[in-house]
């Protein structure tokens, strides 16, 4: 089994189709979604964790790239400025998944890419402008 | 046979000065005792690195051909303006003072991603900025706008001027409310989401000398990255208040007024810092080097975090209200630890205060002592301490009498 954090980019064209069922019923994926949003333009971009196995997720990877969905890796859109971060621990006590998280020994705060749903809690918390999020 | 400044200068500038920081004071003493540690041991470091809203600077720029008098009228750096109820080149920025239309601040709960701090940090790191004035003219100064870029090093005089950083202590902040509340304190979410608290604990400086026995006016810090002395206790100044058996006051207590050359400071040091909804501040760096003149001092210097008490305050209403009193209290220790236990319930606590910073400081201050660079001053007066009879007022509104 695998397991994928990504963001799905959609075309205007597909916001009104079922693709997600598509996923979980012809490639027996498990989709848990963690953030959706339509823009006024009317494409959609999905946050999605997906869990399979690998020959499932390949399959459904080419499904998507076929039918026009663009995959990018969740990583891509969570950024922590590390020069910007001064390790207050401001934004430690709202981040669901500790991804955000401090080394208590020294007090050192770190990011953890593979543990970040982007839900966004950190943004306003940070005084110093260290966590962006391209969503 | 206890020590003097002098002395300690004396063998800063040999190379032979025992210098720890407040951290590594800790364990030193338990291990050697507080005698033999006295004796050993001539400066501990420690430091700081949180929000500190009452910062700010004064400039002098120079004068235009033909002449301009900024005094009395309006002057701006990045469209923030500035205070220039002075002569006619000499003005003041204030740390908080955002600009006079930013739509980024009018959609809730507001952004306030510009202000004054963030002048002062881009300054401090060489880059241009933007000063532009209108005046009224006069027949010495003739001269009605002014627009131009302008550094720090092309100005005569740039010096940071904070009259209240460091406080002892403060308070621990929660939100007993059923909404989200944006405070200076950080965001805090209802009925107790999240606890906020900012203060290094034990290597705070002001916790390190609990009872200003040796620090006053004049004495030479860490300032920003570069160096600044003390220029007395800061506003708000109150020593007066309920302590721990070892003299650590249990309640916000006293402040620091301090100065330097801008010029000399790093951007790493001073940093423009946002609260969502609340506003801009400076968040600075400072480290006082405390000497070990005697025993009594280095007990001071040896507290640990879970000697250092805090009061946990709710901001929702007693805070805004300005109701005295705590729903809880804590210590460092525990808030460190990532959680707390307030009226029977857990809550996760955050800091706003950069403890890591705090250490990265006091580290560099002792580098700098061990390295001969520098030397500690006696104090010209020292704090008035909790025996000074400062009593700390609130604001008495007394109704304006509407005249016909």
């Amino acid at each position: 089994m695998q397991k994928k954090r990504i963001v799905l980019n959609y075309p205007s064209r597909l916001v009104d189709q079922p693709v997600i069922s598509k996923l979980v019923k012809d490639y027996d994926l498990i989709v848990n979604i963690m953030r959706a949003r339509i823009t006024p333009k009317e494409e959609g971009r999905l946050v999605l964790e997906l869990t399979g196995k690998r020959a499932g997720m390949e399959a459904g990877f080419k499904y998507l790239s076929e039918i026009g969905v663009k995959v990018q890796p969740l990583a891509q859109d969570v950024k922590w400025h590390e020069d910007r971060c001064t390790h207050c621990t401001a934004c430690i006590s709202v981040c669901p998944t500790k991804a955000l998280d401090v080394e208590r020994t020294n007090m050192e705060v770190s990011f953890k890419r593979d543990k970040c749903i982007a839900c966004e809690l950190c943004i306003p918390v940070c005084p110093y402008q260290a966590m962006e999020i391209l969503f | 046979m206890a020590k003097t400044i002098e002395g300690i200068n004396e063998k800063i500038k040999k190379g032979k000065a025992v210098v720890l920081t407040a951290e590594e004071i800790i364990d030193y003493a338990a291990e050697k005792g507080v005698k033999r540690a006295a004796q050993e041991v001539d400066v501990v470091t420690t430091g700081t690195f949180g929000p500190m809203c009452s910062s700010g600077a004064y400039f002098n720029v120079g004068h235009s051909k033909p002449r301009i008098k900024l005094g009395g009228g309006k002057t701006y750096l990045n469209d923030i303006p500035v205070y220039t109820g002075f002569a006619a080149v000499d003005f003041f920025l204030g740390a908080t003072a955002m600009p006079e239309d930013d739509p980024r601040n009018k959609i809730f709960p507001g952004k306030f991603t510009y202000g004054g701090a963030y002048v002062i940090e881009e300054l401090v790191a060489g880059k241009d900025v933007r000063l532009t004035a209108t005046a009224y003219g006069t027949d010495c100064y003739p001269k009605k706008a002014l627009e131009t870029y302008i550094s720090l090093k092309e100005m005569n005089e740039a010096v940071l001027l904070n009259i209240r950083n460091a406080y002892q202590n403060y308070n621990v902040a929660v939100n007993l409310s059923e909404k989200v509340i944006y405070t200076y304190m950080g965001v805090l979410q209802p009925k107790m989401g999240n606890a906020t608290y900012s203060s290094a604990g034990q290597l705070s400086p002001l916790l390190n000398d609990p009872l200003y026995k040796t620090i006053g006016i004049g004495t030479r810090i860490f300032l920003g990255g570069g160096v600044g002395y003390v220029v007395g206790n800061g506003t708000q100044h109150n020593p007066g208040v309920k302590r721990t058996e070892g003299g650590v006051p249990k309640t916000p207590s006293g402040t620091l007024c301090v100065t330097g050359d801008l010029k000399m400071m790093s951007p790493k040091w001073l940093r423009g810092t946002s609260y969502t909804g609340y506003g801009v501040t400076l968040t600075v760096g400072i480290g006082v080097p405390i000497p070990i003149l005697n025993e009594e001092i280095l007990r001071y210097t040896a507290v640990r975090d879970e000697e250092i008490l805090a009061q946990v305050v709710d901001y929702s209403d007693s805070y805004p209200q300005c109701i005295p009193g705590n729903i809880g209290e804590v210590n460092y220790k525990q808030l460190k630890s990532g959680r707390i236990t307030v009226q029977g319930k857990e809550i996760p606590t955050s800091g706003l205060s950069s403890y890591l910073k705090a250490r990265e400081i006091a580290k560099t201050l002792k580098e700098w002592i061990e390295a001969g660079k520098f030397f500690l001053t006696q104090p010209v007066e020292l704090l008035p301490s909790a025996d000074s009879g400062i009593v700390f007022k609130a604001l008495k509104e007394r109704p304006i009498k509407k005249t016909a």
